[in-house]
């Protein structure tokens, strides 16, 4: 069985790193499985970490009182799951439940930030990952927000 | 032998059958009242007549090798499409076409088709699937992605249910809302195309949908490794004469509804984004 270090060398997100960040970053990580339905994260709790899907689906969910809850994102393998562990205050901002069995990575935020402190080569590297997939959010997001399937 | 009537001239055809697809839309099935209708390929338009109301161009969205009728999805959106969304069986409407340059089919035999629909966009695509599942082998890998607003604005939800049962099809549907019991993606369809099992190098990708939404779809096709020369697009403007001679649906040098409504990317990258256009 794969260690947890060749697990996150072999994922997307984390591809390319040098052996010795991709150690770093394995020192902070523990295996997680979920099962459907079950949630990852609620909003307003602590980002205590954040999680690398291998397998399974995601869904982000935001409730707002009265109303169902509205799922505006899925995740599946090969995606990260939360960016708020890496600005304060360091808290959720939507729910995250898995929509099906789903076998994820945890990586412990303090645990990060402080080796990113202490490493800014690592602590860059980690930042131009996730800024790219915020960006890309970002996008979607615009598009999403442009509701533009009604108009043709 | 009778001649060919004139491309101004609408031919009368009969409402045949209805189904509403949507709150919104409707796929009319069309019969000629005299003699056989042309024949069509995919990605081509006829303008269709409400009588006393106007005419509009709209696309086709039946199965070419299905001769005896045209199959098109309306959605009412405005006067015209409007009454034609609400024509019943037994119906006359003015027919003129089919007109425009359809997707590359045949062209792309060998390749793996990457067919990437939003919203009503499906409806021009659904010829060419029709058209690829009917000759599976001549294809790789087929993909069919499909974006909507939510759940229950899925076009043609039955059939997609249908191929995906399929093995030698990949279909992906993601829409931009959902309530929890939706099992699906949810996100954009630009995003799904990272995911998709293709050979970017060796793909041959049809896109369809509002606008916006095919700039984002072919930049993540170029992102993927996609060629601009492999990246069709359906670009539709206010087609009026559909011959090339009024100029209504210009776009830069081309006329669409003469040239269109199906460009190649690399032919209108430079031009796609400008608001002038």
């Amino acid at each position: 069985m794969p260690d947890i270090e060749h697990v996150l060398k072999e994922h997307p997100f984390f591809a390319g790193l040098a052996p010795a960040q991709s150690k770093l970053i394995a020192g902070c990580a523990r295996n997680h499985l979920f099962g459907a339905g079950q949630y990852l994260f609620h909003e307003g709790e602590p980002a205590n970490e954040f999680f690398v899907i291998r397998h399974g689906h995601v869904a982000l969910e935001i409730v707002a009182p009265g109303q169902a809850p509205l799922v505006f994102a899925t995740l599946g393998q090969g995606e990260i799951v939360g960016a708020s562990w890496l600005v304060p205050p360091y808290r959720w901002t939507f729910d995250a439940r898995a929509v099906e069995l789903t076998r994820a990575i945890g990586i412990d935020a303090a645990c990060l930030r402080g080796k990113c402190e202490a490493d800014h080569d690592l602590g860059y590297e980690m930042m131009k990952r996730f800024l790219s997939v915020l960006v890309q959010r970002l996008h979607a997001t615009r598009l999403q927000i442009l509701d533009i399937y009604g108009k043709r | 032998m009778s001649a060919r009537p004139g491309p101004f001239i609408p031919q009368l055809y009969r409402v045949s059958r209805t189904q509403r697809e949507l709150a919104d839309t409707v796929t009319l099935e069309l019969v000629p009242q005299e003699g056989a209708r042309p024949a069509f390929q995919p990605g081509q338009f006829n303008m269709l007549y409400a009588f006393g109301v106007g005419e509009v161009a709209i696309s086709l969205s039946g199965d070419p090798n299905e001769t005896k009728t045209y199959v098109h999805t309306v959605r009412d959106v405005g006067a015209v499409s409007g009454a034609i969304a609400r024509l019943t069986t037994g119906a006359t409407v003015g027919l003129r076409g089919p007109f425009g340059q359809g997707w590359p089919i045949a062209q792309a035999e060998g390749a793996d088709m990457v067919i990437v629909a939003g919203g009503l966009g499906l409806a021009p695509l659904r010829p060419a699937i029709y058209q690829v599942l009917s000759n599976r082998r001549r294809y790789g890998r087929v993909v069919v992605l499909v974006g909507s607003r939510n759940p229950q604005d899925l076009l043609f939800r039955h059939e997609l249910e249908q191929w995906r049962q399929r093995l030698d099809v990949d279909i992906g549907v993601t829409v931009d809302h959902a309530d929890p019991e939706w099992r699906g993606n949810v996100g954009v369809v630009p995003a799904l195309i990272p995911r998709a099992p293709f050979d970017p190098h060796d793909a041959v990708a049809l896109v369809c949908g509002p606008e916006v939404m095919m700039r984002f779809a072919a930049n993540a096709l170029r992102d993927a490794g996609v060629a601009g020369d492999r990246i069709y697009l359906s670009m539709e403007r206010n087609m009026k004469c559909a011959i090339g001679l009024c100029g209504h649906c210009q776009f830069g040098p081309d006329f669409l509804c003469k040239d269109g409504p199906v460009l190649r990317y690399d032919r209108i990258a430079a031009i796609f984004a400008a608001r002038e256009i």
